[in-house]
This record gives C-alpha cells, sequence and structure tokens, in this order.
C-alpha cells in the first residue's frame, strides 16, 4: 500500500511525461539541417507571446496562446489526477492504519549507496509523523491537480504541466518517507527541481526563468548546510539512517568537534547545518528571497508546492530531526529566532504589496516562521498541527486567489480589482473562509493551531522565547490586517477597473469543487484533531516518530487566560483597522503611506533583501568570475605559462603563420622519435 | 581461465580496424569516406562487444589483477604485462562504450579526410585501452603518451579556426609533464630493477626518491587531470576540437590523470601522497571554486563546460588523496559518471553547432519551441552536472564530499561551495540555450533531434540515471579494489605516524 502511495505519482509522472515528449516531437520536426526561408507562422506566434511577457513588470498568469492543446492533454489530466486521488485515498487509510492502530511500516527497498562503512538504501519508512505529511500532500495535490484541469483549460501544455506535478508528488513522498539523511536529500532537491520546472512553465517569460533559477540557487545555499550537516552526521555516528543517529546522538553530548577556527559542540553543529537546509526549502529569513520571485509560476503550482508542501519540508525535517534538536538548545534557540524573526519580517512585508499572489506568499513566509517558533520551542506536534491546518486554508487561499485571477482574465493587481463579491460570489465566500481560518477566527482550523503556537513560545524555556512569543502576537495582528485588506480591496468597494469587473465571471466547476473541499477543511482541520496534535493524544497518536520537549504541553494547558486570548483580540484589532483602512476610511492609508515614504518604500521594496544581496553576492561573484578568467587564467597563468614559453623560444607572430595543418605532423613525428628513441635507450643500457 | 588474450583483443583490435581502412579505403572519394565509416562503427562495436566479456569474466571480489597477460618485450625487467583490477576495467568499458556513439555522432559533421579521422579515433582507443590495462611502467608510457599523438592530429586538424594555437598549448602543457614522468620512471626501474607495476606495488620506495618520483608523475597527472592552475589547454582544446575530440578529451583522457594517482602515486608513494595530500587539498578545493566561478562568466558554450569539467576533477583528486574508502570510491566513480555526463554534454553542444555552427551561448536561446526532445535530454544532462540525486553526478561528488570531510574539513567545506555554483552556472547555461521565446531569425527553422543523434544521446540518458538511482554496478566492481588500495595506504601512512610519535 505504502509502495502504491508514493509510485502511482510517478507512474503517472512518467506516462504525462511520454505523451507530452510524443506529442511535441510530432510537433516539431526532426533534422539536423537548417532551411532559412523564414517560417513566418511561427515566428508571429513567438514573437507576439513575447510582447505580451513584457508587457507588465510583474508579469500575469499569462497563457493566451493561440497554439492550440497538445496530443493527449485530456489523458494525461485524468491519468495523473485519478492517481494521485487513488494515492490520497490510501493516505488517509494509512494514517488510521499508522496512528490509530500503530502498524508503523518499515520497507526496505533496494540498496543505493554502499561504499565502505557507508550503507544508504532506499527505503519507504512511515510512522505517524510521516502519514501526516503523507496525508497533507496527497490530498493537496490531488486538489491541486483536480483544479489545474480547469483552470490550465487554455494551456497548450498541459501534458507536461500535469508530469510535473505528478514529478513533484512523487519527490516529496521520497522526502517524507525516508528512512535516512540522504534519501531525504534526494526528495529534497527532487522537490526542488519540480519547483524550478514549474516556476518556469511558461518558458517564453524572462522574469519566470529568472524565477525559477533564483528559486533552485538560493535553495542550493540551504543545501549547501545540508550536505555538510550529513558528512558531519556520518564523521560523527557513521551512518545516516535516523534510528542509527538517533541511538547514537546522546553519546555525543559534549562532543567538540573544530569547525573551520572553532571548536563547536558536535550536535549544535550538526542541528545548524541542517537547518541551514531547513531554511532554504522553508524560505526562512535571509533565505527568503526567492519565495515571492516563485509566484511567477501558475497559481496551482503556488498552491501546491509554495505553500501547502514543498516549503513545508524544512519544518518536517526539523520535527523528524527532532530527537537531535532536542539535545542541542542552542540550535534550539537559533530556530525560534530565525522563526520569529520571518514570521514578523515576512508580515511587515504583506502589509503594503499590491498582487494578489505575493500577499499571500508572504503570508506563507509568515506562517512557516510560527511553525519553527513551535519546533524551537520543543513543541514539534504543534507545529506539526499547524503545518496540517495550514496546507487546508493556504491552499484554499492560493486556489481562491487563482479563481479571483481566472475571473478577471489573468490580472493579479488587487488595485485593479474591488467590488468582486457580486460577481463571483462562491470564490468571494471560501475566501473568506480561508481568512478566518489563517487568521485564527474562533473554532476555525488556523485558531487551534496558531494559538497553540503562540501559547508554545510563552511557555518555553528558549532563550528567546519571550521574543518568539512576543513577535508572533504582533505577527497575528498584522496577519489579521494584510489578509482582511486583500479580501477588502479585491471583494469590496468600488470596482476599479468597468471592463473586466463586466467580464468577470464564476470559474468552471473544476476549480469551485476543489475550493469548496478546501474550505470544509479549512474548518474541519482544526477541532477534530486538536487533542492528537497539541492534547493529551499526542503520546498516543505519535509515540516515537517525534520527540518532545518534555512538559511543554503540559506547561502549555496552564497559562494565564490573558495570555491565552492575547492572540484573538490582535486577530480582531487587525481586522477593525482593516476596516477602517480600506472600508470606512480609504484615504487613510493614502495618507499614512505619503507622510511615510521612507518606510513604505522600505516594507514596499522587501526590505531591500533583494538589493543587498545583489550588491554583496551576485555583482562580486561575476566580477570575480570576470576577473579569474581574463586575470587569472588569461594573464597570470598563460601569460606566465604557455605563451610566455613559446614566446620566448620563438617569436609566436611571424611562426604562427607558418605553423599550417602541415607542420602538426611534424610534432607528432617529433613525439614518436621520442618514444622509440626511448625504448631504444631501454633496449641497449637498461636490459642488463 | 581464459583461453585467449581477451584484454590484448580489445587493446588492439581498433589498431586493426584502423590498418584495415588503411588498406580498403582508398582515396578521398564518397565511396571510401563511407567504407571508413562503416568499418570504424563495426570495428568500435565488436571491440565493445568483446570488452563485455572481461565484465561477465571479471570477479569482483578479487582483488588483485585478472585478465593478466605476460610476454617477454625489451629485458627481462621489462615485460609486456597487460591486466585489469576493479580500478581499471570501469575505465576500460567507459572507452570502448563511448567510442561508438563517438564514431555516430562523426557521421557527417566530419567530410574532409574521412578515412585519416576514423584511422586516428581507432588509434586513439588503442592507445587508451592499453594505457589502462597496461601492468609495465614503460608500457604504460608508452600507451599513456602515444594517446596524446592522435588527438594532437584530432584536434589540429578536424579542428576549429585557433587550433594551431589550441594545439601548441595542449603540447607544450603535456611535454613539460611527461619529460619529468620519464625521469621518474626511470629512476624506479634503478631502484627496483624492474617496471613491473605490481612488483612495483611490492617494493619499498625510499622516502627520499618517493618525494621526488611523487612531484615528477604528478607533474604528468595534473596536467591531464587538469588541476588548477595548469588547466588552462583544456578550455582552449576543447574549444577548438570537433564534437568527437571533445567527447573524448573530456570523457577518457582526462580520467588518466586520476587513474594514474589510483593505480601510481597513491600505492607506490604513500608516504609522499601523505605528505603532499594538503597541496593536492588546497589546489582542488581552489580549482573547484575558481573555475566554477569563471565557467559563471564564459560566452562559449564549449568553454563553460570545460571550465565545469576542471571543477568537477577537483571532486576527484580531492576524493582521491583524502585516503578513504569513501573518498577514493567517490573519485572512481565521479570519472565514472563525468566521463558519462561530460561527453554527452559536449555531444549536446555538437548538435546545435552543426545545425548553426557557432558555440556562442548569445546566439541561441528559445530552443524548446522547435526542439523538444532535444531540451529533455540536455535538461537531463544539466542536471547530473550539477549533481543532482538520482543522476550519477551526485554519487560521485557525495561519496568524495563525505570521504573527505572526515579527514579534512575545510576542503569539504570549500568544495561544497562548488554546489552552489554549479547550479548557478549549468541553469544559466540551459536558460539562455533553451529556455525564452524563440525570436532569432536563424533558428526559427531550427529542427529537433535525429535519429543519429538521439542514438547517441538515449544511451547515456538511460545510463545517467540507471547509475544516479541505482550505482551499485559500479561501486561494486570496483569495491575490492579501492578497499585493499585504501588498507595499503592506511597502513604504509599509519608507520609514518606511530614513528613520528616519540
Amino acid at each position: 500500500m505504502i509502495e502504491a502511495i508514493v509510485f502511482l505519482p510517478l507512474i503517472g509522472a512518467i506516462l504525462a511525461a511520454l505523451i507530452a515528449l510524443v506529442g511535441a516531437h510530432g510537433r516539431n520536426p526532426s533534422g539536423d539541417s537548417v532551411d532559412h526561408h523564414d517560417d513566418h507562422g511561427h515566428a508571429h506566434a513567438a514573437a507576439a507571446h513575447d510582447e505580451h511577457g513584457h508587457g507588465d513588470a510583474h508579469g500575469h498568469d499569462d497563457h493566451h496562446v493561440s497554439e492550440p492543446p497538445a496530443a493527449g492533454s485530456r489523458a494525461a489530466e485524468l491519468i495523473t489526477t485519478a492517481f494521485l486521488i487513488a494515492s490520497a485515498v490510501l493516505s488517509w487509510v494509512t494514517l488510521v492504519d499508522v496512528g490509530f492502530m500503530h502498524h508503523d511500516a518499515r520497507i526496505a527497498l533496494f540498496s543505493w549507496i554502499s561504499s565502505g562503512d557507508l550503507q544508504v538504501g532506499w527505503s519507504l519508512r512511515v510512522d505517524t509523523l510521516t502519514a501526516v505529511m503523507l496525508v497533507v500532500v496527497t490530498t493537496v495535490s490531488s486538489l491541486v491537480h483536480f483544479y489545474s484541469i480547469g483552470y490550465m483549460d487554455e494551456d497548450p501544455n498541459r501534458p507536461r504541466f500535469f508530469g510535473y506535478l505528478s514529478l513533484f508528488t512523487f519527490a516529496m513522498l521520497m522526502l517524507v518517507t525516508s528512512d535516512n539523511l540522504v534519501q531525504l536529500f534526494f526528495g529534497w532537491e527532487g522537490v526542488g527541481l519540480a519547483s524550478y520546472l514549474l516556476i518556469g512553465f511558461w518558458y517564453q517569460k524572462p522574469s519566470a526563468n529568472a524565477a525559477a533559477i533564483k528559486a533552485f540557487v538560493v535553495n542550493r545555499v540551504g543545501d549547501f548546510g545540508f550536505s555538510l550537516g550529513i558528512f558531519a552526521v556520518f564523521m560523527l555516528i557513521g551512518s545516516t539512517d535516523f534510528d542509527t543517529i538517533f541511538n547514537a546522538a546522546p553519546g555525543l553530548a559534549g562532543t567538540k568537534v573544530h569547525f573551520l577556527a572553532w571548536d563547536v559542540n558536535a550536535l549544535t553543529l550538526i542541528c545548524l547545518l541542517l537547518f541551514m537546509g531547513a531554511m532554504g526549502k522553508s524560505a526562512q529569513f535571509l533565505l527568503h528571497t526567492w519565495l515571492p520571485d516563485a509566484m511567477e509560476g501558475p497559481t496551482p503550482v503556488s498552491a501546491l508546492i509554495h505553500a501547502a508542501t514543498m516549503v513545508t519540508a524544512g519544518v518536517f525535517m526539523v520535527a523528524r530531526l527532532s530527537p537531535l534538536f532536542e539535545l542541542a538548545p542552542d540550535a534550539q534557540a537559533f530556530v525560534m529566532f530565525i522563526g520569529a524573526t520571518t514570521a514578523i519580517f515576512a508580515a511587515t512585508v504583506g502589509l503594503v504589496q499590491n498582487d494578489i499572489k505575493r500577499i499571500v506568499a508572504y503570508s506563507t513566509c509568515s506562517q512557516l516562521g510560527y511553525m519553527f517558533v513551535a519546533m524551537g520551542a520543543g513543541a514539534y506536534t504543534v507545529g506539526m498541527f499547524h503545518l496540517f491546518t495550514h496546507a487546508f486554508f493556504k491552499a484554499l487561499l492560493f486556489l481562491g486567489s487563482g479563481s479571483v485571477i481566472y475571473a478577471m482574465h489573468h490580472e493579479q493587481d488587487i488595485r485593479n480589482m474591488g467590488g468582486l463579491k457580486d460577481r463571483i460570489p462562491y470564490t468571494y465566500f471560501v475566501m473568506v473562509i480561508g481568512t478566518l481560518a489563517l487568521t485564527g477566527f474562533p473554532l476555525t482550523a488556523g485558531y487551534f493551531s496558531k494559538d497553540a503556537i503562540i501559547e508554545s513560545a510563552y511557555v518555553s524555556h528558549n532563550p528567546f522565547a519571550y521574543y518568539g512569543f512576543l513577535m508572533t502576537v504582533v505577527a497575528a495582528g498584522l496577519t489579521s490586517f494584510y489578509s482582511w485588506r486583500l479580501i477588502f480591496k479585491t471583494f469590496h468597494g468600488r470596482p476599479h477597473d468597468q471592463a473586466h469587473y463586466k467580464a468577470a465571471h464564476e470559474s468552471p466547476i473544476w476549480m469551485l469543487i476543489p475550493i469548496g473541499i478546501l474550505a470544509a477543511g479549512s474548518i474541519l482541520a482544526g477541532f477534530p484533531f486538536k487533542e492528537l496534535f497539541t492534547g493529551h493524544g499526542v503520546e498516543e497518536f505519535f509515540r516515537e516518530s517525534v520527540k518532545m520537549h518534555p512538559h511543554i504541553l503540559e506547561e502549555m494547558h496552564h497559562i494565564p487566560k490573558a495570555i491565552a486570548y492575547l492572540p484573538t483580540a490582535m486577530m480582531i484589532l487587525g481586522f477593525a483597522v482593516a476596516w477602517l483602512f480600506y472600508i470606512r476610511r480609504p484615504d487613510v492609508p493614502v495618507q499614512l503611506a505619503r507622510e511615510h515614504p521612507m518606510l513604505y518604500q522600505f516594507l514596499l521594496n522587501k526590505w531591500y533583501f533583494d538589493e543587498l544581496y545583489e550588491v554583496i553576492f551576485v555583482r562580486p561573484a561575476k566580477w570575480l568570475g570576470r576577473f579569474l578568467w581574463k586575470k587569472g587564467d588569461g594573464f597570470v597563468i598563460d601569460g606566465f605559462g604557455p605563451d610566455g614559453v613559446s614566446a620566448g623560444v620563438l617569436d609566436v607572430t611571424r611562426n604562427v603563420v607558418r605553423l599550417q595543418t602541415g607542420y602538426l605532423y611534424h610534432y607528432a613525428f617529433a613525439m614518436l622519435m621520442g618514444v622509440a628513441g626511448l625504448i631504444t635507450w631501454f633496449m641497449f643500457s637498461g636490459g642488463r | 581461465m581464459t583461453t585467449w588474450p581477451i584484454l590484448s583483443v580489445t587493446t588492439f583490435l581498433p589498431a586493426v580496424g584502423a590498418v584495415l581502412i588503411y588498406v580498403m579505403a582508398r582515396g578521398s572519394d564518397e565511396a571510401a569516406n563511407r567504407t571508413a565509416r562503416w568499418i570504424a562503427l563495426w570495428t568500435t562495436i565488436v571491440t565493445l562487444a568483446v570488452s563485455l566479456i572481461l565484465v561477465a569474466r571479471f570477479d569482483p571480489t578479487d582483488t588483485g589483477f585478472q585478465f593478466v597477460e605476460q610476454a617477454t618485450w625489451l629485458a627481462t625487467g621489462i615485460r609486456y604485462h597487460m591486466g585489469v583490477d576493479g580500478i581499471s576495467l570501469p575505465f576500460v568499458i567507459l572507452t570502448t562504450a563511448l567510442m561508438p556513439l563517438c564514431i555516430i555522432a562523426s557521421w557527417k559533421s566530419i567530410t574532409r579526410r574521412v578515412p585519416a579521422y576514423m584511422m586516428a579515433f581507432l588509434l586513439l582507443e588503442t592507445l587508451m585501452t592499453g594505457t589502462f590495462s597496461a601492468l609495465d611502467l614503460l608500457l604504460f608510457y608508452v600507451f599513456f603518451e602515444g594517446g596524446l599523438i592522435p588527438m594532437f592530429l584530432i584536434i589540429g586538424i578536424w579542428g576549429g579556426p585557433r587550433r594551431v594555437y589550441a594545439t601548441f598549448k595542449f603540447f607544450l602543457y603535456t611535454l613539460l609533464g611527461s619529460v619529468l614522468m620519464l625521469l621518474a620512471i626511470m629512476a624506479l626501474y634503478w631502484n627496483a630493477g624492474t617496471t613491473d607495476i605490481p612488483t612495483l606495488m611490492r617494493t619499498s620506495v625510499p622516502y627520499n626518491l618517493q618525494m621526488w618520483a611523487w612531484l615528477a608523475f604528478f607533474a604528468s597527472f595534473a596536467v591531464k587531470m587538469p588541476m588548477w592552475p595548469v588547466h588552462t589547454w583544456l578550455p582552449d582544446a576543447h574549444v577548438e576540437a570537433p564534437t568527437a575530440g571533445s567527447v573524448i578529451l573530456a570523457a577518457i583522457l582526462l580520467k588518466m590523470g586520476g587513474y594514474g594517482f589510483l593505480r601510481f602515486s597513491l600505492p607506490m608513494f604513500p608516504l609522499a601522497s601523505h605528505d603532499f595530500a594538503p597541496l593536492v587539498f588546497v589546489l582542488s578545493a581552489v580549482a573547484i571554486v575558481y573555475t566554477s566561478l569563471v565557467a559563471l562568466m564564459q560566452e562559449d558554450m564549449k568553454k563553460l563546460i570545460a571550465y565545469s569539467s576542471v571543477a568537477h576533477m577537483g571532486f576527484v583528486t580531492m576524493g582521491i588523496f583524502a585516503g578513504t574508502m569513501q573518498g577514493v570510491h567517490g573519485g572512481v566513480f565521479q570519472m565514472v559518471s563525468h566521463g558519462i555526463v561530460s561527453g554527452a554534454l559536449f555531444l549536446c553542444v555538437g548538435v546545435v553547432y552543426d545545425r548553426m555552427h557557432t558555440r556562442e551561448i548569445a546566439s541561441y536561446g528559445g530552443l524548446v519551441n522547435r526542439m523538444p526532445l532535444y531540451a529533455m535530454v540536455f535538461l537531463v544532462f544539466t542536471m547530473a552536472n550539477v549533481g543532482l540525486p538520482g543522476t550519477s553526478g551526485f554519487v560521485g561528488e557525495f561519496l568524495a564530499l563525505i570521504g573527505t570531510f572526515k579527514v579534512n574539513i575545510p576542503t569539504a567545506v570549500a568544495a561544497t561551495l562548488g554546489v552552489i555554483l554549479s547550479a548557478a552556472y549549468a541553469l544559466w547555461l540551459y536558460r539562455k540555450i533553451v529556455f525564452g521565446a524563440l525570436v532569432k531569425p536563424s533558428l526559427a527553422t531550427i529542427k529537433d533531434l535525429t535519429f543519429r543523434e538521439g542514438l547517441t544521446l538515449a544511451p547515456l540518458v538511460v545510463l545517467t540515471i540507471l547509475f544516479g538511482v541505482y550505482p551499485k554496478p559500479v561501486l561494486d566492481f570496483s569495491a575490492a579494489s579501492v578497499q585493499n588500495l585504501v588498507n595499503n595506504y592506511a597502513s604504509a601512512t599509519a608507520a609514518i605516524k606511530a614513528a613520528a610519535l616519540p
């Protein structure tokens, strides 16, 4: 059954890829000659498309292409979607089987890398932590597949799109079912590849290509740390299998490693290095810059990869490695610090953005910060709970935004929207549910999980506990503000673009069903699961799969009432301010932005991180590359090496002219003579 | 075990093919060209088939040399001695497997002096196979240096406009290295009275001689690898070489340096290797970071891939001199993997070069719109070049790094930086060539891969992914020999470490 869950998406991906390749090959002839009379039809289509890509600085979800759809599009859609639904059903069965019946599974497939004492195998490990992830991944993925059938209906390259989606799902499933760090890394990079391909899905758009590369390279920066973490684990423990690592870890307490110039605690070092990977994948502060740009991809991709699943891989990794992090309090402190900083940072940037998808993207970034706060507090199941609920309401918000974008004919700027609630009431309704859940309205899913995180930060014994608590509380208020701002500016008020407003229409049924299901999930994922993730059922449900900080759940239940109500109060405050700003007195925010241009620009430009990185990393790297090439290779090495030598031996300018091909034989002959001479010498003198 | 000299047959069959071409494909008309092509193709295919018998009969648990053949040659101490172990056999197979692909890749792109071209390739195959299977130092030297001659001709006659400069540079560099190595070979011969490699491996060499001989061998192998800072011949040679020449250069000739380190430096001069390891670490780490940065700024497709080759070879030298099981094993695997991947990347360049006759990155863009199959194939190799898990590129890099981390953390950290940079330059190249809108009028009628091109690339795609997911065949093949090498190295250096303690 586990094999079916993991490999059905792979089979789907391969079939869709074959359909895509066969179709594409059919449309594009083979041949190694280039005929030079211009094929005007094609050149026109390409040029027209390119113009459109340049049309707007932000770049829209644009796919008005005159090309006919690829052959077999419908078949590819149905195959991949059906496989994913099957996989999702099996995942829920597995969750019950593992979580309640306690049938953990460990399936060894075959050996991967074996060299001396390093033995890495392909295997599938399912415990409750994995089962929760299986459910999240396959459920959201199957809904996104389903939704995409409607959303992508005008795109000519659908088999390729569905192939990528299924490939992503497979890689993500390999990630969550891995039983060792190396397979985890395989899934980790695999989802990175799929993300790269999907962000750049509309490859004719330069901005999409740039965003795809940025996502991959920034993630690689995180993976740099992740790899070093794996190497350090192997050096100290001699294995990469989770169970071996967890058993050996307590014995490493107090061990020091000489890393570069420092003597550091071994476990702290390992955890920090591995966490660097998590920071990249989960777009945490300093390595977050790729996530907003990733919105260049089609909206279903943003929902699946950049909201619900891939970006939570970092959270999952920390939870999976909880036995290590529990032994490294310094690393936990860092985790909480980064999480809390991300939560507040992304929320402040989200306040002023105008692209509907970017607002939701910054919100994702901020919510991931919340999850890491829980991880830093040692309340791993609480963080996992938020991961679980967040997957539903954030996927909902993205797919709902997709529905808005679809209705508005690929308009993404909320300043051009307004009043849409009358035109697309169903979308409005589900978006409000998503927003309620995100902001933590009582009894929605987000209410239970987010408040639990804030409580866990409050009671934790982390040096940054107070910081974490404060930042998450403030961020709760900001979250509420920017979320309602989005709703008000999009759905309320007067329409700003009459043409688009008039043409706005509700999306096809393919899209409405998945968002309806997710809306239900945004409410139902909370209360029924509360006990299992944050209450007395944790021990029974999760068992060995995570190692919680002792007593933290107990202490969470005994916090002062005032603290417990604080996030809800912040939520109401944020709502009130948003209502005042965007319904009651729309002139106030404009006034504020005018009075504080510095602050406004600072937030609008995302704290200038992109510009900063451009100056301190990208440009120096390019300059250094050019310098080393021209000066290092060209001037120093060649100048003093071969060119200098040859210039000394013979006057190159004169002789190069004479070094015609014929002369090469002379060199070759000279070398042959040398070899012959050598042999002769050995024959007569060396033979004894 | 064997009744016929299977290793010698593998080695010299291509030379027989070359003679056959000489005899049968006289003249320069189309008929002669066709005959030459077909003879070359069949010769390389038969050679591959024969070499696969080696694989079938090879015993991976035996750490010694197998398929050994001996005959008297020059003198009592200098004999014709051939044999392979788990370290050399993968390279023999790599050579015989890539050769037919090279012949197919040259089928249409070479139109001038075809018989001579095919003869050069076949001779090259003999010399390369011989290099990997020679068990006599002098025999090795003859094959090793002899291999330069056909390569030299291939670049110099069928190369691009600056071929003379490139061959000249290539010649100067390698000449320097080989002269020094020859001196060291003589010194070793005086020391042991033989040039028999297995005997030399068991003979202890005085510390002083070890140091000098190590440096002399190093000079030759470092140029071949090539290691920083003697790498500058490689980009020029690649740029000027015809496609198949680049493939062989990147896939096989570069591996001779790594093979030399494994066959001579580590087993024969363990003490010197141990003492010089820090030097190799520094050069490797510099090579990885330096050439990756340089690759980032290239404007020529082949130069970019050439610089990335230097970076990848940096992982090999680093892993080998780490002297750990994973490091050496990773070095061997990385060489095999790089042979497949870089060869394939040069074939990919050749595909578009044959159509557009330019290697300039800026002349391309948006190929995916008209060449979907090509885009897919190129993506696989780009990802393998980046070292994505699931491709063969990952396994070698990972093993080499994990093996080095145990010994020298700063080197491993610096080398791991290459992981970031390789993603940057490889994806940038891919984006500039394949992605984007197809707006250049010159590309408007470009066509996708032909059957012949597919034939050369398909096996490499399969191997790249197969060895990425299931590298066991290659790893198990060499495991026993590598373990043996590492054990001997460890015991030799342990002695000196123990002696160093008071």
